[in-house]
């Protein structure tokens, strides 16, 4: 079977100059090829210029605008393109870089204004463990109600931790625009890790930053559920996050 | 900290597990870096990583120790390794994986202690991991650590810029010459440079697991600037990968280490060839072993984790279970999976001594772009540690050197190839320096590097074709199975596209004396030793106990053995 495509491409050579459309054809007998084999092919003739690279929805850098939804074009197959043309677009809530390439570095940005990092006191995961086990109460009961909530953070962490900060979630969040409060599930994600891992004495400041640039702005659309390439489980996350931050159940 | 506030800041090429590792260790001890990358930190090969991380903590009862994990690494290296190194490596290895823990990584744990898997080449369970995704929750603990620095002004990020050259003055490297990938401004950064580019996937273009980002273009530069590479015909074929589009899907060694299965069907029925040749741990034998056996057989061959547990698949595999869903819409847990070998890891690279310092002084190289821990054949598990180790290693070198130059001791001890004769840089450089904290390395390399920025051409839209061969040459001469006449053919095409060279960028020039010095790597190691299988030279010979010394001289590929102190 050969697979023929019209890939429609907004260009913009520069950061101010005037963007305009032009359409390359495509074909190939690969079942399995994306709109990011088409892209690595088309590259070989024309300087188009666009991110990519791991091609297995692992890294989020080829994050763009397919056929109007919010995709990863590694993770979108040609033939699942019902349309003989694919229009590609860059994100659009990004300042434009070229081509298809955006300057995503607000998002980074956010997180280093959000303090996103774990205080850790330089002393050992032991010690770590005892100053948490204070919390849940002495005996045998306590370790087991310790372990049990260790084994679920652990779940928790390891779920926030794929998120790829590719900006899809934030592309088609009707709240998020970059600049304003609200952060998006992009923030939510890497807060809900330290969230669930963060000593007692950064717990206060975390939870104000979370309530302000997250809990305050999301307007539970939830459209990031629907377009995350790394399948986190959004409502997972947040209700663990809520539950700590806003209503104070830490553990 | 106190003798940080004239310290030049550190250019670390590279933003992978490495790099950060690097960052974090200069910025603990109060000195800046630069973390300089073409994307950022989320989009690194480093995130591909997923069976887990190498190290003795002995929590499984099986009296594990340091000294068999160093063992394990040498034997699975067939000695090729500097055992100085490996000792070092396996020595830190427990406390890095705490040190990991208490940065928040998730690791799989059992009444509170860390679980550890087998992993192929080791008898004992070695391998801490994050169900299958261990390079992606590290790299997100690491990116967190590092963001700390950043605000405090210690990491400054040099994201969408190229590394393009270094800045060299009578062997010192004074700083690298680097492209704003969006702006095409080019930029001198003054400074040591610690390179942490990743390996040379890239010169495989479609046939690797890695990242397309990953080009092997900066080892490719530093090459033609005089820097000594090591071992460049040792490649990595891990034998159990898929073809998805573009690049070669890995089917993690996790899936092995919790009981899979490798088998063929022989006669109509199941045959587990591992488990008949090499017995009940046939499947985790060391990774050169099995591609080996797997390109020596005509069958296809599958990968049977019919077998394992559903608490194996929901705790441990999840991810891994998803994923071979998504690309190849099948139940691992209820159909074999066919697999082949695909190219994984460089185990040779930029050649460095304990230290990670390479032939240049102020030049530091950690990762896999280094030939450090791993020998002939690397252990899964072992890429991990060895990039973070040898970030941390390489920033400590730093640290030393500059001390080192500021009290006019001349420290920066470089390693030779033996063809080489570059005394004279190093004498020169112990007495050039009398100042603190390495400002006379500042001055000096603002002033010189002023008159050298230069132009530098990337690979250009109509040599993709030129480099499409190049990629199938290399690809056919370093296969698994390997012999005279298939390396010299891949030789002859390479120089046939070198040939016109006039006409050639500096990016792809430099590759293509690359993909030369790879191939005659290759061609002098008339032996077979861990990934490297000569077909006419099938016995591993005492006399190439030694690792393979590249070097651009004159104009020419040289390639020499240099014997380390075993």
């Amino acid at each position: 079977m050969i697979i023929r495509k019209e890939l429609i491409i907004r260009r913009q050579q520069k950061k101010d100059a005037a963007p305009y459309w032009e359409s390359f054809s495509f074909e190939t007998e690969e079942v399995g090829a994306t709109v990011a084999t088409a892209l690595t092919e088309l590259v070989r003739e024309h300087s188009i210029g666009w991110e990519c690279s791991c091609l297995q929805k692992k890294c989020g850098a080829c994050a763009m605008v397919i056929n109007g939804v919010s995709r990863l074009a590694c993770d979108t197959k040609l033939v699942d393109c019902k349309t003989d043309a694919i229009r590609l677009e860059p994100l659009k809530k990004f300042p434009v870089v070229r081509d298809l390439i955006v300057d995503r570095s607000a998002m980074m940005e956010r997180l280093k204004e959000l303090s996103v990092w774990l205080e850790t006191d330089g002393g050992s995961s032991e010690k770590l463990v005892e100053r948490k086990s204070e919390d849940v109460g002495e005996g045998k009961a306590g370790r087991l109600r310790l372990r049990k909530e260790s084994e679920s953070a652990d779940e928790i962490a390891y779920e926030a931790s794929k998120c790829l900060q590719c900006g899809l979630c934030l592309e088609i969040c009707p709240n998020f625009a970059v600049g304003a409060a609200f952060s998006g599930m992009a923030a939510m994600s890497p807060m809900t890790r330290l969230i669930v891992s963060a000593p007692k004495e950064q717990r206060k400041q975390l939870a104000r930053d979370y309530e302000k640039s997250v809990y305050a702005g999301c307007g539970k659309s939830l459209a990031c559920r629907e377009v995350c390439p790394a399948g986190i489980n959004i409502d997972r996350l947040m209700s663990r996050s809520n539950a700590a931050a806003i209503w104070g159940r830490w553990n | 900290m106190s003798d940080s506030g004239n310290a030049p800041a550190t250019n670390i090429i590279g933003a992978g597990l490495t790099g950060l590792s690097a960052a974090l260790t200069l910025a603990g001890q109060g000195r800046k870096s630069r973390l300089i990358s073409v994307q950022s930190s989320e989009r690194a090969q480093s995130n591909l990583a997923e069976g887990g991380i190498n190290a003795a903590l002995n929590v499984s009862g099986e009296m594990d120790s340091v000294e068999e994990h160093f063992a394990d690494t040498m034997r699975a290296g067939c000695y090729l390794a500097d055992p100085i190194m490996v000792r070092q490596l396996t020595k830190a290895a427990p406390q890095i994986v705490q040190k990991l823990q208490r940065l928040g990584v998730p690791f799989a744990k059992e009444d509170g202690r860390i679980l550890q898997r087998y992993f192929g080449g080791q008898k004992k369970k070695r391998t801490a991991f994050v169900k299958s995704s261990t390079g992606k929750a590290l790299m997100a603990a690491m990116i967190d650590a590092v963001r700390q620095y950043e605000v405090a002004g210690l990491v400054e990020r040099y994201s969408h810029h190229c590394f393009e050259r270094l800045f060299i003055h009578e062997d010192r490297c004074l700083g690298a010459q680097c492209r704003d990938a969006y702006t095409e401004e080019r930029k001198a950064f003054p400074g040591p440079v610690i390179v942490a580019a990743g390996g040379m996937n890239g010169m495989f273009f479609g046939h690797t697991t890695g990242t397309t980002a990953n080009t092997g273009s900066v080892t490719a530069n530093l090459f033609e600037q005089g820097v000594v590479l090591s071992n460049l015909e040792f490649i990595q074929y891990h034998p159990t990968t898929v073809s998805i589009p573009g690049k070669r899907l890995l089917i993690s060694e996790a899936a092995r280490g919790e009981g899979g299965r490798l088998m063929i069907m022989r006669d109509g029925r199941p045959c587990y060839f591992m488990e008949e040749k090499y017995g009940p741990d046939g499947n985790r034998m060391p990774r050169d072993v099995i591609s080996r056996e797997m390109a020596l057989l005509s069958e296809d061959v599958f990968l049977d984790l019919r077998g394992l547990s559903q608490a194996i698949w929901e705790r441990r595999l999840p991810d891994l279970r998803d994923e071979i869903q998504h690309y190849l819409g099948m139940d691992p847990a209820k159909e074999p999976v066919p697999v082949a070998p695909g190219i994984h890891y460089c185990m040779g690279g930029i050649r460095v001594d304990e230290g990670h310092r390479t032939n240049r002084s102020f030049l530091y190289a950690a990762g896999e772009c280094a030939c450090a821990y791993h020998g002939a054949n690397r252990l899964g598990g072992n890429s991990l540690l060895g990039a973070i180790f040898g970030g941390r290693c390489a920033a400590e070198s730093v640290m030393k050197d500059l001390a080192g130059a500021s009290k006019g001791n001349g420290n920066a001890r470089r390693i030779e190839a033996s063809n080489s004769n570059e005394n004279a840089g190093k004498t020169r450089f112990a007495q050039a320096s009398d100042d603190e904290n390495g400002m006379e390395f500042l001055n000096g390399a603002e002033e010189i590097m002023s008159l050298q920025i230069a132009a530098y051409s990337s690979l250009s839209c109509d040599e993709q074709s030129i480099e499409k061969k190049m990629e199938e040459a290399l690809f056919s001469g370093l296969s698994i199975l390997r012999n005279e006449e298939r390396l010299t053919q891949a030789h002859q095409t390479i120089l046939q596209l070198y040939n016109r060279k006039e006409t050639l960028s500096d990016e792809l020039r430099a590759r293509l004396h690359l993909a030369e010095a790879m191939l005659l790597s290759a061609l002098e190691r008339k032996e077979s030793r861990g990934a490297h299988t000569r077909m006419d030279y099938p016995e591993t010979k005492d006399a190439f106990r030694a690792q393979t010394c590249a070097k651009w001289e004159a104009g020419r590929v040289g390639i020499t053995f240099e014997k380390r102190a075993l």
